[in-house]
């Protein structure tokens, strides 16, 4: 373990948990503002959560522990993440934790763990959200791992630092057949599993077009805060995986002051930019219709094979 | 998609400016809450003319959104319920049960002269009575319909911003 691996396992994690909320913030200001609305500042979801954490918590009747424990677990993987993937330096805190395969599957746990806890509500759109999710990521998690592991081809290793490192030294790559293609598959698995539009719409108030909200409808007080701040941090670190595995520049590479303080600005700048742009696509979407959602994301399961089979013999 | 775009670009900002901030104090349990207010809405028997004005309060014009408030799906989401309508025999048990489904501190928001005192519907055979005397009641919002002005300034004073 580097120096510049503890520094970026320390700050990464504090990053990306302070950011969250700022981030979902402007992404909400971007859409009010393109709809023609003041907005109610990039504050205001930590002001949410802070008045959350100070409510009464409320357990339904007939829950089990996977209700009351999911919020936690979904914290906690999205927090290891944070540490291990390579946002802000290049080395990892924890190396073998920052593989492609690892990193995908704690992603994957904490989206089960929500699941469950849905089901385990036992309420009619519980069980509906929890089996449109599982719908979804059974085919988002397969396009994940495979547009990721186009990149890791010509690197040799699945390890994500690696990669990173690699596209750092070999600027041309990005633009290769290989990268373009794994990006525009990334893309929609990314807006997928964040539940963004137009798969699902993170505004909707009606029961009948939710995925993620029908799941935590019963959270109530300091259990939704934290499944709130997860779901932001899962937003941010799915865009600080896009942003730094295709335009890794400004990531920290010696642990000097001044590199780090570069990387954390880099990471924040990108990451913004992506959510603005997320924000705008918004507007211009309209949500797809749930029996069309798997027909995108094999599109995107398709792009990505492509990419491997380009890796492969564009070699 | 360029229509689209070219109409964003012609209609500018709709929102319009904010009024000054109302004089009503707010209530002691709504300034624990920190200028963030999540409102539940629930109709206990209502004719939807207040539905709509709570609609267009929440619309790009009048834009309550901007001070802390938003409509929320589940009250176990809520800090606050907008209750509409005379609370019908049918409806008084969900409106008690939603408002048990809140977590503490809660606040219940009457919208409407119907939600007040059953308005036009008092004495009818299916009315139990007015908001007031299922739940606790914290503001109440006249009018029939209310203006979106009038729920815009409740909001506020409950966000305190
Ligand atoms: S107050 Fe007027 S508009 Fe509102 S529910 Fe009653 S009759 Fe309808």
């Amino acid at each position: 373990m580097s120096a510049l691996g503890v520094v970026g396992g320390v700050l990464q994690p504090l990053l990306v948990a302070a950011g969250a909320p700022l981030l979902v913030g402007v992404t909400r200001q971007v859409r009010a503002r393109l709809e023609g609305r003041a907005g109610p500042g990039v504050g205001q979801p930590w002001r949410d959560l802070r008045k959350l954490l100070r409510k009464e918590a409320i357990t339904p009747r007939g829950t089990s522990e996977v209700f009351r424990l999911a919020p936690l677990v979904l914290v906690a993987t999205t927090l290891v993440v944070a540490v291990v993937v390579p946002f802000v330096t290049t080395d990892s805190a924890l190396d073998p934790v920052a593989d492609l395969f690892a990193v995908v599957a704690l992603l994957a746990l904490g989206t089960v763990a929500v699941a469950l806890a849905g089901l385990d509500t036992g309420t009619a759109f519980g069980g509906m959200g929890a089996s449109r999710e599982m719908t979804i990521i059974a085919l988002v998690e397969p396009t994940l791992l495979v547009a990721i592991f186009a990149l890791s081809v010509r690197v040799g290793s699945t390890n994500l630092a690696s990669i990173v490192a690699s596209t750092l030294h070999d600027p041309a790559r990005v633009i290769s057949p290989v990268s373009l293609l794994a990006a525009v598959a990334l893309i929609v698995v990314i807006v997928a599993e964040t539940g963004r539009l137009p798969v699902d719409n993170p505004a909707t108030h009606l029961e009948l077009t939710m995925v993620h909200e029908a799941m935590v409808l019963e959270y109530a007080g300091p259990d939704l805060a934290l499944v709130e701040l997860a779901s932001a941090m899962r937003l941010t670190v799915f865009l600080g995986l896009l942003a730094n595995l295709f335009l890794p520049w400004g990531i920290a590479t010696t642990a000097t002051a001044l590199a780090v303080l570069g990387g954390v600005l880099a990471f924040a700048l990108k990451v913004t930019l992506l959510g603005a742009v997320l924000a705008v696509g918004e507007v211009f979407l309209a949500k797809l219709r749930l029996f069309r959602v798997p027909e995108l994301l094999a599109g995107s399961f398709l792009l990505a094979l492509l990419a491997v089979a380009a890796s492969f013999f564009l070699a | 998609m360029l229509r689209l775009w070219r109409k964003i670009r012609r209609a500018g900002r709709v929102a319009e400016p904010a009024p000054p901030p109302p004089a009503d104090e707010q209530p002691a349990v709504a300034a624990g809450l920190g200028g963030s207010v999540q409102f539940r809405h629930l109709d206990a028997g209502s004719c939807n003319g207040c539905e709509v004005e709570i609609a267009s309060a929440f619309g790009p014009v009048y834009d309550a959104e901007r001070y802390g408030a938003r409509l929320v799906a589940s009250p176990r989401h809520a800090d606050a319920l907008l209750v509409t309508g005379p609370v019908t025999r049918n409806m008084a048990e969900p409106l008690r049960r939603t408002y048990e489904a809140v977590p503490a501190p809660k606040l219940v928001v009457a919208v409407g002269d119907c939600a007040r005192d059953c308005g036009v519907f008092a004495g009818a055979y299916g009315v139990a009575g007015a908001v007031r005397d299922v739940v606790p009641v914290d503001l109440e919002i006249t009018g029939c319909p209310p203006r979106p002005e009038a729920i815009v300034e409740a909001v506020r004073v409950l966000t305190g911003r």
